[in-house]
């Protein structure tokens, strides 16, 4: 007996690194279904707010919903406190908006990337239903077992157990950063058939936004 | 205005077939602190005079951005109007959530219309005691509205509302015809110019008044409504006194004869019915 299913993974990669004054956000281009590719040129990136980015992976129809659902609460939170919502603000509304869904979530993996309020580079990564940590740098979706060992590697995240708390944002600069992103989606596009066709780079900064794209293997 | 024994309730019509309650909410309308509203075909503006319920105080906000292509200044009790302007913010955002689309100044003219309707005719309720202009920019171009407490609305080229609005008025009258082509700092000009026909000899500066404008440009970029602030409104304060010398006190005389609310002295609020302070 066929029964709707609510789901559907439309695959893809989304990555996250904050740096001392910077932060960037990137994930592939590639909507699927199935073993079918639907479209090689879809965003997965969210402007919430000019220092605040979300890229999500998951199923695309529940990501679009929450993207303007963030965006209508966004834009109530600018009208009753005159200015745009930070960083860490939208990842705590993000949180809540994943659990009011608690008994039929949100089929979205979520990463948000921005500045926080000193102007230094934020990460926060969560899962289906808000549960969420602030990190240095962080990966989600189909590609995200295969990048994550090797940022573990080349930004050496200081334990969370240690006392004092470390600064988690890594010593690279921007351009080191965005290399390595190159690189993690170049290796993740080899073995995932989910991601590919093409990155979408977004890297925020003290002076605003700015976007790259380039290609990757479209096999 | 007069007791007779139809007012007491918004449900109770009067021989003559009038609403006394909704008419007294105008007049409320009438007390506030004046508001001007003007547009071209591709901008509008709204400007209001600051007024402080002391000197104490600061002065109440009656200009409020609605949405990127709209806002609202008013007249009357601004308790009332802030509500409302909460009610108007959340009706574009929904409306954009749904459509993805803002929301045509006409249609958010009805929804306002439509809410203060429902409050002449329930008699658990009171009207609304404020006015709105309404301005802002859709497909159509800009455009501006008058929102009564009657529920009734209207499109306007030019128009005041609030205490000494006459004066603004007839200011306007005299060069409304010519607006639909005029450049978005003429329209400011003459916005700040009918707000100082309203102050009656007070002198007009940045801080006793607040402008705001939207509009599109002619190369198709949307300026989104924001006020100005107040560094630039005095500049244009400024080179107005430089051009003009005394066409004010003209209009002045006039309008201190076709007014009927109450005199008030420089400096006390009139934005708020007398129970509000």
């Amino acid at each position: 007996m066929a029964r709707f299913d609510p789901y559907e993974n439309n695959g893809g990669t989304c990555v996250a690194i904050a740096g001392a004054g910077y932060c960037v956000v990137a994930a592939d281009m590639r909507l699927s279904v199935g073993y079918s590719i639907l479209t090689r040129d879809h965003s997965k990136i969210a402007h919430l707010a000019d220092k605040c980015v979300l890229a999500s992976s998951g199923f695309q129809g529940d990501v679009k919903a929450l993207q303007k659902n963030l965006a209508a609460k966004e834009l109530v939170y600018e009208h009753n406190h005159n200015k745009k919502m930070s960083c860490p603000a939208m990842a705590q509304l993000l949180s809540n908006t994943l659990y009011y869904k608690r008994f039929f979530p949100y089929y979205a993996f979520n990463v948000l990337g921005g500045l926080d309020s000193e102007g230094k580079g934020c990460v926060f990564t969560y899962d289906a239903v808000g549960s969420y940590e602030r990190t240095g740098y962080s990966a989600q979706g189909t590609g995200a077992t295969l990048m994550m060992p090797v940022l573990d590697n080349q930004l050496k995240s200081p334990s969370p157990l240690l006392l004092p708390a470390r600064d988690a944002v890594t010593p690279l600069s921007e351009a080191e950063a965005v290399d390595l992103v190159k690189d993690v989606f170049a290796s993740a596009t080899e073995r995932d058939i989910y991601t590919g066709d093409k990155l979408e780079i977004v890297i925020i900064n003290s002076s605003g936004s700015r976007r790259e794209c380039i290609e990757l293997r479209k096999d | 205005m007069f007791r007779n024994q139809y007012d007491t309730d918004v449900t109770t019509w009067s021989p003559a077939g009038r609403l006394f309650q909704v008419e007294y909410a105008m007049e409320a309308v009438k007390q506030g602190s004046a508001c001007v509203g003007l547009r071209s075909r591709t901008h509008a503006v709204l400007a209001a005079a600051n007024k402080a319920a002391s000197e104490l105080s600061s002065h109440q906000r009656k200009v409020f951005r609605v949405a990127d292509h709209a806002g609202v200044a008013l007249a009357g009790l601004t308790a009332d109007g802030r509500v409302l302007s909460r009610f108007l913010r959340s009706e574009c955002i929904n409306h954009a959530f749904v459509y993805d689309a803002p929301l045509p100044v006409s249609r958010l003219a009805l929804r306002l219309a439509d809410k203060a309707q429902v409050c002449t005719q329930r008699s658990w309720k009171r009207p609304y005691g404020v006015g709105l202009l309404v301005a802002g920019l859709d497909e159509s171009g800009a455009h501006l509205y008058y929102n009564c407490p009657s529920g009734n609305y209207f499109e306007y080229q030019a128009f005041a509302i609030g205490s000494r609005s006459q004066a603004a008025k007839t200011f306007l009258e005299r060069r409304f015809e010519g607006y639909n082509d005029y450049t978005p700092d003429q329209l400011i000009k003459d916005a700040l110019s009918a707000i100082k026909e309203t102050l009656q000899g007070e002198k007009l500066t940045s801080s006793n008044c607040t402008v705001a404008i939207v509009g599109r440009k002619d190369d198709g970029t949307v300026e989104p409504f924001e006020m100005i602030d107040a560094k630039r409104i005095q500049e244009i304060i400024d080179s107005m006194e430089a051009t003009e010398e005394a066409p004010a006190s003209a209009a002045e005389a006039e309008s201190s004869s076709m007014q009927e609310d109450k005199g008030t002295d420089a400096g006390t609020g009139t934005d708020a019915a007398p129970m509000d302070i």
